[in-house]
């Protein structure tokens, strides 16, 4: 299904465009049927350090060759206990569909209200992953097109992402890239997060050859990070540009950085 | 004869045969809109420092013909916020009837005279970005429901504090803002004209009345020019803090098709 091609490793950049419904229908005939989603573009990331999360995306959104808007956030404050977010301590981020991306978002925040208003206490990023992903296997049979990322702090204090595909299958991990630039976006982060394919210069041929030893990046290594991947996926992706918006999430709270990206 | 007061007005079973009940069967799949039929064309709205204008002609098309020349596709909700409608005319007329049962519905809550003089709309009154946010809901639970309003909406007016607000909501329920938004061929045409004059809300900002509605003017002789489902007679709104002042028989003004003369390719000429 066109709807599951994003995955990075099956295929290249897709367009939103390439994925409309094929119609068997012969030559010249025209069928008319509503097709309840689209790919608005845009890409997210989010990385976990030791003591912090960094998630970002950018603030295009975009139809076919459209851009419709320069200014539409991927990345939202969860879960704080008014509608300013002052003390939210989770980020979602949503790319995909944008209009079932700010449906999920407005649930999962109404839900972590309301256990904050029943326990006393903000949702931890563990159980508030388990909760998303039960949200969205809800509508396994229509589902809600989006990859989302969730990023917090965990019990101990140390970062924390959680990635999701559309029906709710997900895991904890140190990064992830989603939507239009993922398959750009990721190889490279595997690279400069996971440290993988990189090895101890000299340290031996064939398998004696050893990994470079990996270590959490601190802050602004992760910042500089962010940047120059979105400014690569600006240049390499349509629908990917306008702007970058980076949430910040520490034990201090949480940090919203806005910085302008090529609008070509 | 049958003179019993069921049978009263309808057609006669010994001359028309008797009715076929199927026709009126509640049960089995429903038939929700699957293609606009009689449609509209673009809508296309810009912000400026104290609110926004927006226009779209008085066409409703179907498919090639110009249907109906004198439909207003700009409606006023609460004389506070516009919207503009892009699409199926009789779901927009649908949405027409039900706004204005909500803007009833809103009267009975709200005195109009208790409106605070800074210019923010009075508490409980729905202003743009509320109704805008209802209209949003709306539209994508009808998506939800696979029974679209096949529709394309503006809304603008002013939000919770007094700054001009500007928004758009498609069909499936998506939504977004910009300084300047255009729908259907204007997001083609009139739109890389309208960030000529603001690309930013900042530049908006800055803007005048009357630059704006120049701005807005020149888009819709442009779309004249080049949307085949164009009309000449246009609506034009700007809403601000004072009210909203619409207008709903507009004429293009200094209309000129020298350009067509050095079209080629098309049509009879040779060369």
């Amino acid at each position: 299904m066109a709807m599951f091609s994003q995955n990075p490793l099956m295929n290249g950049p897709n367009y939103s465009f390439n994925e409309g419904p094929k119609v068997n229908a012969p030559e010249g005939a025209r069928q008319h049927r509503f097709d309840p989603y689209t790919d608005n573009g845009g890409s997210t990331l989010a990385i976990s350090g030791a003591d912090f999360t960094i998630m970002a995306g950018d603030t295009r959104l975009t139809s076919g060759y459209s851009i419709n808007s320069r200014y539409h956030p991927k990345v939202f404050k969860i879960g704080g206990t008014t509608a300013d977010q002052h003390d939210a301590t989770l980020c979602l981020s949503v790319v995909g569909f944008a209009a079932d991306g700010e449906a999920l978002k407005e649930r999962l925040d109404a839900i972590c209200k309301m256990y904050q208003y029943r326990h006393g206490k903000p949702m931890s990023v563990k159980a508030c992953a388990q909760r998303l992903s039960t949200i969205l296997y809800q509508k396994r049979f229509f589902p809600y097109y989006v990859y989302a990322i969730l990023g917090g702090l965990d019990e101990e204090g140390k970062g924390a992402v959680y990635s999701y595909d559309p029906v709710g299958s997900y895991e904890r991990e140190q990064c992830r890239a989603g939507g239009a630039a993922a398959s750009l976006i990721m190889p490279f982060l595997d690279n400069q997060v996971n440290f993988k394919n990189q090895h101890v210069p000299g340290s031996g041929e064939g398998h004696a050859l050893q990994e470079r030893e990996r270590k959490p990046l601190t802050r602004s290594e992760v910042e500089i990070l962010v940047k120059d991947v979105f400014d690569g996926a600006v240049e390499r992706h349509i629908e990917v540009g306008d702007g970058l918006q980076m949430m910040v999430i520490t034990k201090n709270g949480i940090e919203e950085i806005f910085l302008p990206l090529k609008e070509d | 004869m049958d003179h019993r007061p069921q049978a009263w007005g309808r057609p006669r079973d010994d001359v028309y045969g008797a009715y076929d009940a199927s026709y009126l069967q509640t049960s089995g799949p429903k038939n929700a809109t699957q293609s606009p039929v009689v449609t509209g064309t673009s809508v296309i709205a810009l912000k400026f420092k104290d609110g926004v204008v927006m226009a779209a002609d008085n066409l409703a098309s179907y498919g090639s013909l110009a249907r109906f020349t004198d439909v207003k596709r700009l409606r006023v909700f609460l004389d506070s916020s516009i919207i503009g409608f892009g699409g199926d005319v009789s779901d927009m007329q649908y949405l027409d009837r039900h706004l204005n049962e909500l803007a009833i519905d809103e009267a009975y809550d709200n005195d109009p005279s208790t409106v605070p003089s800074d210019g923010t709309s009075p508490p409980g009154t729905l202003n743009a970005a509320n109704l805008h946010k209802y209209l949003q809901k709306l539209m994508y639970k009808r998506r939800n429901d696979f029974d679209p309003l096949w529709n394309q909406l503006l809304v603008a007016g002013l939000d919770a504090d007094a700054k001009p607000y500007l928004a758009s909501i498609d069909l499936r329920g998506t939504t977004f803002t910009s300084p300047t938004l255009a729908t259907g061929f204007g997001s083609a045409l009139a739109q890389p004209i309208m960030r000529r004059y603001a690309s930013t809300e900042e530049q908006a900002a800055s803007r005048t009345r009357e630059e704006a509605i120049e701005v807005a003017k020149e888009c819709m002789k442009v779309l004249y020019y080049r949307d085949a489902r164009s009309l000449d007679r246009y609506s034009i709104a700007v809403v601000t803090k004072e009210g909203v002042e619409l207008k709903q028989d507009e004429l293009l003004e200094r209309q000129s098709w020298a350009f067509a003369e050095r079209i080629r390719g098309y049509g009879t000429q040779t060369v």
